[in-house]
């Protein structure tokens, strides 16, 4: 599968300060690609670098083969990007903003389709300020998706939506795919990119500090699968002795890591022999949440600790 | 240069536009307001005269009624008699402060009896000091007159004549006529330059150029789209403010078609400034200062509402480096003074700047970020 972006070495510097600081990855074409960050992390700067809209400092980049930045007339015609907080034309219809794009571009889309397609068709003859922000988010999308692109740049467009808002918008973004076309989406929901991307790489501080499928990344960063049972200290305790996993307690809760699935039964057999009391048990893997939570703060602390000598 | 991308970005504008009752009220009522406003306002200058208040104590004699009637038919000044019977010479000085009149004269007793025997006599004139113009309209006249007479008496004749003056231009001028290409100057500064620095600053905050650099739209036809946008409305607003000069104040402006080129230029020249102005300025409240900073001097002192000539000197040679000057000079050449010479070489500075000033728009204005 040829790549649809292919990055390398990129770096962005405002004066001392590096947002983006060397990152390499490629989006192979018809794939989702997911990318995480925290805030101010580098995620929308280098969005941006690869929608050409913003100047790199150093490195190599190609979207569909081209220069964002010097060719960036030829891929606007190739590529569709929804930003973070689209605002548009107040007293715009969206049937009117479709066709304001389908001019610019010189192509011949139906509003009406474009509409159905995101799930806005009744609001045709609305005008952009009477929408709400979901809607909003909605017209954005369809916006994007005038020039019929090869690749979607989505930068957060889920971010402030109810959940059936989201929901719909997880739905386009699935089409997309089966389309066969290429979708860049920077995210805040975790959950969103586990559900979503083929292919997830975690920013921060300018650098990448985790890429691959959202499977390899827990596996290679998450905690291994565990189970927790509401029960006394003496539980904790019992287990230890008894099944040999590594068993702590906090809260009233106590947790086991396994290693595989049959120890689950293993720790309820003890847990049973005990004759402690216990209730409510449950067995629990990493998300991709937990793991970029756990990235990202041992980042900062590793920071921390290199900034304050002892 | 995409003609389509011109229009249909001509379309959003329009439709945007239409769509908003403010932008409405300040292109086609705010003209006629304006016109109504300084047209009540500046009316009385050039055609109504100073009322002189009179008291006369000759009791109403032939010479003196004959002095006061010269005065009258000088037509610059307006002689209104003093009825109150407690009125005297000496608290009359009082009395023309206590009723807000700028000015007064005493016709003295034995007025015309030493007019008839040629003793000199005096005509004690009031004036304040606060009301120059009045005053003076006042001095000119009654000195006028009495000379008139001094030299009927002593039996000569007057050597140089003066007939009815003539107003300048080919027709009879008032202030509405010079008022109507000032304020149509007004209006093609205004509109443009106030809404280009709001739009430059404020489409660049919400990421709406941000939107259009994602789409095959130039800067260059996205710039002319606004420009075409302003040329329509101040043609708009133009056959509004002359439409009601005509008709509230029997405004006298030669229609012809030098004026179309002016109302195509102008919008050109303050869209691109504008532009330029909200493009060089960081912040939307630094755009707004940058632009008031351009357009209130040159709302006043481009000969909008009082004619360049009438300023001191050093305030002239300003005036001349403002380009909305250029575009009201023009106008007056095509509308009041049909020289059309002196109109196309206004006509040439402000293209010529007006291109200056496009480019140079461009070159600033960038919808991404280095």
């Amino acid at each position: 599968m040829a790549d649809a972006i292919e990055v390398q070495g990129l770096v962005k510097r405002y004066g001392p300060l590096a947002a983006v600081d060397g990152i390499d990855f490629t989006v192979p074409a018809g794939t989702v690609f997911s990318f995480l960050g925290p805030n101010g992390a580098g995620k929308t700067t280098t969005t941006e670098i690869l929608e050409g809209l913003r100047r790199r400092t150093a490195g190599s980049v190609r979207v569909l083969g081209l220069d964002p930045w010097t060719e960036g007339g030829a891929l606007h015609r190739r590529i569709g990007v929804i930003p973070q907080d689209f605002r548009f034309f107040e007293k715009i219809t969206a049937k009117e903003a479709i066709e304001y794009y389908r001019s610019l571009f010189h192509t011949r889309v139906d509003p009406g389709d474009l509409l159905a397609k995101v799930e806005l068709l009744d609001k045709i003859d609305a005008r952009y300020d009477s929408l709400s922000g979901g809607q909003k988010q909605k017209l954005g999308l369809a916006l994007a998706l005038t020039n019929d692109p090869e690749i979607c740049f989505l930068d957060e467009p889920t971010t402030g939506l109810d959940p059936h808002a989201r929901r719909a918008i997880w739905a386009v973004i699935r089409a997309l795919k089966r389309d066969g076309r290429t979708v860049f989406l920077t995210t805040h929901y975790l959950e969103e990119a586990e559900l979503l991307a083929d292919q997830v790489a975690i920013i921060h501080h300018g650098k990448i500090i985790a890429s691959g499928t959202p499977n390899e990344i827990i596996r290679a960063h998450g905690h291994p699968a565990r189970m927790s049972v509401e029960g006394p200290p003496e539980l904790a305790t019992f287990l230890r002795g008894h099944v040999e996993l590594p068993t702590a307690y906090s809260e009233g809760r106590v947790e086991v890591e396994l290693t595989d699935q049959r120890d689950a039964l293993r720790v309820l057999t003890a847990i049973d022999q005990s004759g402690l009391p216990w209730r409510s048990f449950m067995t629990r893997q990493d998300t991709l949440e937990d793991v970029f939570v756990r990235l990202v703060g041992q980042m900062d602390e590793g920071a921390l600790k290199a900034e304050t000598p002892a | 240069m995409n003609a389509r991308h011109i229009g249909a970005d001509l379309k959003v504008t329009a439709r945007t536009y239409l769509r908003n009752p403010v932008a409405l009220f300040f292109s086609l009522i705010f003209p006629i307001i304006l016109i109504s406003l300084f047209g009540l306002i500046f009316s009385s200058i050039g055609s109504s005269s100073v009322t002189l208040e009179v008291l006369n104590e000759d009791h109403n004699s032939a010479v003196s009624q004959q002095f006061l009637s010269a005065l009258n038919n000088t037509t610059v000044v307006k002689v209104s008699l003093v009825t109150d019977s407690s009125v005297t010479p000496s608290n009359f000085a009082a009395w023309l402060g206590q009723n807000d009149d700028p000015v007064g004269l005493v016709v003295p007793a034995g007025f015309e009896a030493n007019f008839t025997s040629r003793h000199p006599v005096n005509l004690t004139l009031f004036t304040n000091p606060t009301d120059a113009s009045s005053s003076g309209t006042a001095v000119g006249a009654v000195t006028g007159v009495a000379n008139g007479f001094n030299l009927e008496a002593a039996g000569g004749f007057p050597i140089i004549q003066i007939p009815p003056p003539r107003t300048v231009g080919s027709q009879v001028l008032t202030y509405i006529d010079f008022l109507i290409p000032g304020l149509i100057g007004f209006s093609i500064l205004t509109s443009p330059m106030f809404s280009m620095v709001d739009i430059s600053s404020s489409y660049r905050k919400d990421g709406i150029f941000r939107e259009l650099s994602l789409t095959p739209l130039t800067r260059a036809e996205w710039l002319t789209s606004r420009v075409l946008w302003y040329v329509g409305l101040t043609f708009v607003t133009a056959g509004i403010m002359i439409g009601a000069g005509v008709y509230l104040f029997n405004a006298h402006v030669g229609l012809t078609l030098g004026i179309i080129p002016f109302l195509i230029v102008g919008p050109f020249l303050f869209v691109s400034l504008g532009m330029l102005a909200g493009s060089v300025a960081k912040t939307p409240e630094s755009a707004a200062l940058i632009g008031n900073i351009i357009t209130f001097p040159m709302m006043f002192l481009s000969g909008t509402f009082f004619q360049v000539s009438a300023f001191p000197p050093g305030l002239q040679t300003f005036a001349h480096i403002l380009p909305l000057y250029y575009v009201i000079d023009g106008l007056n050449q095509v509308m009041l003074f049909s020289n059309s010479a002196r109109a196309l070489t206004d006509l040439v500075v402000v293209f010529v700047t007006a291109v200056v000033f496009f480019v140079l728009a461009i070159h600033f204005f960038k919808w991404r970020d280095e």
